[in-house]
């Protein structure tokens, strides 16, 4: 065949169909990176090279579509024309629907064919399949052909046959089961390359069904002597032990001997089922250590010091990937192990500072050996030589070997850091290369190096870059810069200022917690109130169209709108500034006019608006213009609280004052172990609350004494039985009350005529007041004990509660020892459903129990139950023994099984867990995998 | 794990080769899969490096004239999976026999992560075995010979892990068919 094809080009000289470009050619001419060059071995005409001359080229040496048909008609595999003229026939196609035509008439065509039993075509229709296949139709028709062509006895048709069955099939099909047989018996045939074929296969495609049975077939050929079956044998176990764990000791011997083969094919198959071996049982890791680390040196030794060797020089390096599996291996052996690391450190540093670095391959290698010196107890030498190695590769021109350095600069870092910080500079750079996968990897880099002493420097070059960076990378650089201002904030100051910027350049990227954040912490500064509500008042006139900075300076001017205009507290650093009030008041009308203000934006610009006309006394005829303007809005909630603050103003000017005072302090602890999920939640509020200097609730405008005012949550997570205390600090926190009343009373809330209390009115309660009230409070304490059961169940689905109050989480419990996190369908299919139950010790943040309960959801009961979890490397996993391993049928009984999980980076990554069950339905296997990602937060 | 997919991929966004190990994808999913890759790949420019992280792959992409050659390998950054679940010791079936198993973190830690460069290796390899078979090979001739394509894949790479690195020993099992027929 392959001399037809050199025939056909040599004798016709068509016009081409397509012009051909061999794919090693332009490759050459327009090279990226240099190191990736290829060597000198292809003998490539001149007339290839440049791209002028290429059409040339391809007259002279080019091949029509007829050249192929005749190659093809000599192809064993399409029998014919056929597969030919399909293929064709789709690479004609223009549109997507006619592809799907020819496709159905061919898909069509087979089906007939394969129902007519046409043993002749079979092949060949198994070829047409593979290609539909790929183009991504539904092939599954073809798989019981595929079964068919391995079970005969020629080498074509089993080729085709198992080539089909891998692709066309996967473990989970039932299919499966039927070539467990075929596999068999082509596993002790006679024929070298029939066994290949099956070792093949079997080592893509087994189940653990089929694992446990073939094993000792695999077994046995692992001792022939054909290297080729002996290689494939070998990856074939790697398969086997990966899906039935226990069967890895049966491997552990015939393992150990392969790494003394000669065959390059066998030692690199030999050395990836060690690795495999040592990731399932500590004993073969052991065991290996023990016999194995000598031989596996000496490998390393021979490739390194073999004289040119052409079937594996790759770039004058013989073998890299073996090179790099044996490296990979003696990682896993020297991890922990001081006297291996020992034995290894020589060869070590000899491939690190012999291998050359100026091509690819060498390079892979380096990077290899780099990993191993990080991952074993290595001497402080080599450990310099392996840093250095890596400032060399971060300097390098070319882009791949930047990308892998930030890599392994990652890892090196908790190896040490001072040598990784000497790079910062160099880091800081790669970060606003124009490359996003090298960005996104220098980002992750420098969120690893900034501490205390770097993070004011580095924060501002990041800060500066924000300004100039790609758009879609804004979102990722913004909140690490979040993070580690957050994280590193020495002084509030610095905290407000770069929030800001952030903020001003940013905006809308910028996290909701974020800036909530911020506005605790604002709230927090009672001596930097006037210089924030500056800031922000300065940077909104720059950037208005940031939505996040938007909402903090309206919040701002609401709440210290009299600081803004009266320059309060003046720091020296600040510029002198005049703002008159209608200026303030400018800002939050063009907000709430703006095309472009969503929603809560212009429900926060009313509060705001309502705030200030209390303030600022001059200007409130103004505001209740402004405000009357939204009585008609077509949006429910502004119409609503149109309405309702326009009454305030009008009717109710004697208590609006208190009405709309400054926000209580909010307590930053609370909110930020509320951010972080902590469970100590509550513990900290009630600590908070006594040392609190909780200004405004001091105030008590009831006369009624009572201990010092508990913030928000408390009032709204407190029960009926709880109304003393609230009673106790009504006024303060009525203007709360008032975003959590609103938005949950219904919208006839427009005044009564009569003089009755107001907040009856806004909240339009109809029904008798709670028997419990205090008597003594008068009127508008009834309006609000009566709030609270209204409020409290609703608070969670109260976006406008979130928003302005960062401190009225949704529903956390009194008195509940920790935060309650819901329970959750962990994984739900037609058969099996999986629900997580999470509970905490409130001392312990990073550690969660959670009880997993299995139920079977159809019709047939389930025996030998097993769950599997799989966590990434920061979270450690413990499970616990189910407490059984049958399911009965249709829910009508459960599993449980509790597992314990510890987050070690609790606060910061989110948990994730794959998971896996296999059970056996009627003595059939079955094996279910998922991902979860719907963990509650803060676990 | 290794090698989680080899795609074979054109200018045009035309899947001409794929080959997955141990992933289990519906059809709807690959072709979701494959779709977002691709755009992501073709839009990169010639300086930008090999290297695209794409959910829970590191894509190590090398494009020779028409063609890209992307492979799929597991994203370190993601962290290796460990399945740490419950084995049944011995050869018993018993569930009660079970014993928890506990990551063997730092075993994991270390080999966690995939040789990207030598990934781009092994794609080079891949092509220049192909060239050889073909004699300057190009898009045409793998879309033609997908079966053939196919072979010396299977011969380089079983269940993920990188088998043969020698292009006469992968070439011998194909050769020895031509000549039979």
């Amino acid at each position: 065949m392959a001399d037809g094809v050199v025939r056909s080009k040599k004798t016709q000289n068509k016009t081409v169909a397509r012009p051909r470009t061999a794919l090693l050619t332009p490759f050459l001419s327009s090279n990226p990176c240099p190191d990736l060059d290829l060597c000198p071995r292809f003998s490539l005409s001149e007339s290839r090279r440049s791209s002028s001359s290429r059409v040339a080229g391809v007259e002279d040496e080019g091949r029509t579509l007829e050249d192929f048909s005749a190659a093809l008609a000599m192809n064993p595999f399409s029998s014919g024309t056929r597969l030919r003229d399909m293929i064709k026939a789709i690479r004609a196609c223009k549109t997507a629907a006619e592809e799907r035509a020819v496709v159905r008439k061919e898909c069509a065509a087979i089906r007939s064919s394969i129902s007519e039993n046409d043993q002749d075509y079979s092949h060949r229709n198994i070829a047409k399949l593979m290609f539909i296949h790929m183009l991504g139709y539904p092939t599954h028709f073809g798989q019981m052909e595929c079964l068919k062509l391995i079970a005969s006895a020629g080498f074509p048709e089993k080729r085709i046959g198992y080539l089909g069955l891998m692709l066309l099939l996967d473990e989970r099909q039932e299919v499966l089961m039927l070539v467990t047989n075929s596999l068999k018996q082509d596993l002790g045939h006679t024929n070298q390359y029939i066994v290949g074929l099956a070792l093949c296969a079997l080592g893509n495609i087994c189940s653990a069904e089929m694992a446990r049975d073939l094993a000792p077939e695999v077994e046995r050929l692992l001792l022939t002597r054909d290297p080729n079956i002996k290689k494939k044998a070998a990856l074939c176990s790697i398969r086997i032990i990966r899906k039935v764990p226990d069967l890895a000791e049966n491997f552990l011997s015939p393992a150990t001997s392969l790494l003394k083969e000669k065959h390059h094919g066998v030692l690199i198959a030999g050395v990836q089922l060690c690795t495999d071996l040592c990731k399932v049982s500590e004993d073969a890791s052991n065991h290996l250590r023990k016999n194995c680390t000598e031989g596996l040196v000496r490998i390393l030794k021979d490739i390194c010091n073999s004289p040119y060797a052409p079937e594996y020089d790759i770039a004058g390096i013989t073998d890299p990937f073996l090179h790099i599996r044996v490296l990979r291996l003696l990682r896993m052996l020297g991890h922990g192990d001081a006297d291996t690391s020992e034995y290894i450190n020589d060869i070590l540093a000899q491939v690190a500072s012999k291998t050359e670095s100026n091509k690819n391959a060498g390079n892979a290698i380096l990077y290899e050996c780099v990993e191993t010196i990080m991952g074993i107890e290595a001497t402080s030498g080599l450990r310099v030589l392996a840093i250095n190695i890596l400032g060399r590769f971060l300097s390098n021109r070319d882009n791949n070997i930047r990308y892998v350095a930030l890599n392994m600069l990652m890892k090196a870092i908790s190896v040490d850091s001072q040598a990784v910080q000497r790079h910062r500079t160099t880091i800081l750079e790669c970060v606003k290369d124009s490359d996003a996968s090298i960005r996104k990897r220098a980002l992750e880099l420098v969120f690893l190096l900034v501490n205390d002493t770097n993070a004011k420097p580095l924060t501002k070059e990041l800060v500066d870059y924000l300004e100039v960076s790609d758009q879609d990378f804004k979102g990722d650089l913004t909140s690490k810069i979040c993070s580690i201002i957050e994280k590193f904030s020495q002084e509030k100051k610095w905290y407000i200022d770069q929030m800001v910027k952030v903020l001003s350049l940013a905006g809308n990227y910028v996290k909701d917690n974020v800036w909530h954040a911020l506005i605790v912490a604002i709230s927090n500064a009672p001596d930097l109130q006037g210089y924030s509500v500056r800031s922000l008042y300065k940077a909104f006139q720059l950037s208005s169209e940031q939505v996040s900075l938007v909402q903090v300076t309206i919040w701002c001017i609401g709440e210290y709108g009299e600081m803004l205009v009266n320059n309060v507290g003046v720091l020296q650093v600040e510029e002198p500034m005049t703002v008159t009030e209608s200026d303030a008041v400018d800002v939050l009308e063009s907000c709430l006019t703006h095309h472009s203000t969503d929603i809560t934006t212009q429900s926060m610009c009313l509060i705001a608006l309502l705030k200030l006309s209390s303030r600022f006394p001059p200007s409130s005829g103004r505001v209740k213009e402004i405000i009357t303007t939204h009585i008609g809005s077509v949006v429910l909630e502004l119409q609503q609280r149109a309405i309702e603050f326009n009454s305030i103003i009008q009717r109710h000017q004697n208590i609006k004052s208190s009405l709309v005072e400054r926000m209580p302090v909010l307590d930053e602890s609370t909110f930020i172990s509320k951010r972080a999920g902590s469970s100590q939640a509550n513990i900290s509020t009630e600590k908070s609350n006594q040392q609190l200097p909780s200004g405004a609730s001091l105030k008590l405008s009831n006369g009624v004494a009572k201990p010092a005012a508990s913030p928000l949550v408390d009032l709204l997570d407190l029960s009926l039985d709880d109304t003393p205390v609230p009673t106790s600090t009504s006024n303060d926190f009525l203007h709360d009350l008032l975003d959590v009343g609103l938005t949950n009373s219904s919208s006839s809330g427009v005044a009564s005529a009569s003089g009755t209390d107001i907040l009856m009115d806004l909240l339009s309660i109809g029904t008798p007041v709670q028997s419990n009230t205090t008597p003594e409070n008068g009127s508008s304490i009834k309006g609000f004990n009566d709030i609270l059961p209204i409020a409290k169940p609703n608070t969670a689905t109260v976006q406008v509660v979130d928003l302005l109050d960062g401190l009225a989480s949704n529903g956390s419990h009194p008195g509940a020892q920790s935060p309650v996190h819901p329970s959750i369908i962990a994984y739900q299919s037609s058969t099996l459903k999986i629900t997580f139950s999470f509970t905490k010790q409130p001392d312990k943040p990073q550690v969660t129990q959670i009880h997993a309960t299995f139920m079977n959801l159809s019709s047939e009961a389930y025996t030998d139950f097993i769950f599997q979890a799989a966590v990434p490397k920061f979270i450690q996993l413990h499970l616990d023994p189910a407490n059984s391993n049958h399911l009965p049928a249709s829910g009508n009984g459960r599993i449980t099984q509790t597992f314990t999980i510890t987050n070690t980076q609790h606060g910061q990554k989110p948990l994730a867990m794959r998971i896996r069950i296999a059970y056996k339905v009627s003595n059939q296997e079955r094996l279910e995998q998922g991902q979860i990602n719907n963990f509650p937060p803060g676990l | 794990m290794g090698i989680r997919f080899v795609l074979l991929v054109n200018k045009q966004g035309q899947t001409r080769l794929a080959q997955y190990y141990a992933e289990h994808l519906t059809l709807d999913e690959r072709r979701a899969l494959e779709g977002e890759i691709v755009r992501k790949c073709l839009a990169r420019t010639e300086q930008q490096c090999s290297f695209v992280e794409h959910r829970n792959y590191k894509i190590v992409y090398r494009r020779y004239a028409s063609l890209f050659f992307l492979v799929g390998v597991d994203n370190d950054e993601q962290m290796e999976y460990t399945y740490c679940g419950s084995f049944t010791h011995g050869r018993s079936k018993q569930f009660s026999s079970v014993i928890a198993y506990v990551a063997m973190g730092a075993v994991v830690d270390v080999i966690a992560y995939v040789n990207e460069l030598a990934i781009l290796e092994f794609i080079h390899l891949f092509v220049e075995t192909m060239d050889r078979h073909f004699g300057n090979v190009c898009e045409l001739d793998i879309m033609f010979h997908l079966e053939k394509a196919h072979f010396m894949l299977e011969e380089m790479v079983m269940n993920g892990c990188i088998v043969e690195t020698s292009k006469s020993n992968i070439l011998a099992p194909i050769q020895l068919m031509e000549k039979a027929s």
